[in-house]
């Protein structure tokens, strides 16, 4: 950066409002340049000088009194004038609360508007890619099912069925703990041809079974089977899925 | 009533003296009734402020229309007077702070109020005062460069 594009944005260099980027960019020529730092000073000291010379006047006693009157008068501008209760309730409420109350609603009720059937999906297909993006695929490695079960043992409070589908074309890779639903599920993990496939697997208690067949391009397919909820997430087509589906979840 | 300190500052910034600036405050406090159903959300005291300075600039029109002199909104502006050394401020004191920033036009005075009493974001500012943003930069630019020439001045004519 040079003089010319730093000097428009010492300014909001000094009240905080650049962004971090161009922050840096400033703050790497200030160190090179004398004049444009002493014009990022005088700017600062200006700013001190009026931040600690109590400039700011406080509303006199008799004003508040007046508009105390006011409001508990009610409104005497206006001839159909509320009763003061409720122009009471309107400050307060839309004052005081209204900005807090809308962040907090938005906040607390956006994700829960989000239905349970489409927040179970993204949560598995955003667990799948998660588990092939940190290369932790599995954290037991082994296609035979004598030793993925075992693994499984002590590490969650159920135990999931774990069969080889090799000869249909799914074979086990492994297994793994996940987090899905607000609990720790177990992962089985298989692949048909090159598609690997998580399937997540814990406990039913009422889960409405979350299928998708193109959600963001991965197929999702949910089902009880054995007391236990499956959840099956690949980026296989929806009818190869359902074939692994009926074999372990019959 | 939140917010009575903010409005009361600005309006008598705006106004000049207490008595219109209590005026003042009273009109926006029933203008803010009326209007409470406009409250959109976001921040109460820009809301409030938004009130007090739309309430102000009508006030000043019908009392005072030589107040309202409109400054030359440029954004591109080529802030005055670059060539003057920038000095930093030294125990500048608060009588002549007060009468540097009550010389600044309407416009720039508001702007900085709103900024370093009150503590607005440009954004903030840009809603209160219903310019866009790059106008709130280049008056907040050029208010402290008058400011700042106006306390060279006095700093010169004082030794």
């Amino acid at each position: 950066m040079n003089c010319a594009e730093t000097r428009p944005l010492l300014h909001a260099c000094a009240d905080g409002e650049l962004d971090l980027v161009r922050n840096l960019e400033v703050g790497q020529h200030l160190k090179s340049c004398a004049k444009c730092a002493a014009e990022r000073n005088s700017i600062q000291s200006l700013r001190e000088a009026l931040q600690q010379n109590d400039l700011t006047f406080r509303a006199p006693d008799s004003l508040r009194k007046e508009i105390r009157k006011m409001v508990r008068a009610g409104e005497p501008a206006r001839e159909d004038a509320r009763p003061a209760e409720k122009i009471q309730l309107w400050i307060w409420k839309l004052l005081a609360a209204g900005a807090t109350a809308f962040a907090a609603l938005t906040i607390l009720f956006w994700p829960a508007g989000m239905a349970d059937h489409d927040r179970l999906i993204n949560e598995a297909v955003a667990s799948h890619v998660r588990s092939l993006q940190a290369n932790h695929l599995t954290d037991v490695l082994s296609s035979d099912q004598h030793t993925v079960k075992p693994w499984f043992d002590g590490k969650i409070d159920f135990a999931p069925v774990v069969k080889d589908f090799a000869d249909q074309g799914f074979v086990l890779i492994g297994g793994r703990l996940d987090y899905l639903n607000g609990r720790t599920v177990a992962a089985l993990v298989y692949r048909r041809n090159k598609h690997p496939i998580n399937v997540f697997i814990w406990p039913a208690k009422n889960v409405a079974p979350a299928t998708s067949e193109g959600y963001h391009g991965y197929s999702v397919i949910g089902r009880d089977a054995n007391g236990m909820h499956y959840c099956f997430v690949s980026d296989l087509n929806a009818t190869e899925l359902n074939e692994l589906a009926r074999l372990l979840a019959p | 009533m939140p917010h009575l300190d903010a409005a009361y500052n600005l309006a008598r910034w705006l106004a000049g003296n207490e008595h219109d600036a209590a005026d003042i405050v009273q009109e926006a406090c029933v203008r803010a009734f009326r209007f409470a159903g406009g409250f959109r959300g976001g921040s109460s005291r820009a809301w409030v402020l938004t009130i007090v300075r739309h309430t102000a600039c009508s006030w000043l029109k019908k009392n005072r229309p030589q107040a309202m002199v409109s400054i030359d909104d440029d954004e591109f502006a080529e802030i005055e007077d670059q060539s003057s050394a920038a000095n930093p401020i030294h125990g500048a004191d608060k009588n002549v702070l007060r009468a540097a920033l009550e010389a600044l036009p309407l416009e720039f005075r508001e702007a900085l109020v709103l900024r370093e009493l009150e503590g607005l974001s440009y954004k903030e500012i840009a809603e209160v005062a219903d310019v866009p943003v790059g106008t709130v930069m280049s008056r907040l630019a050029r208010a402290r460069r008058q400011m700042q020439n106006h306390l060279a001045q006095k700093g010169a004519s004082s030794k």
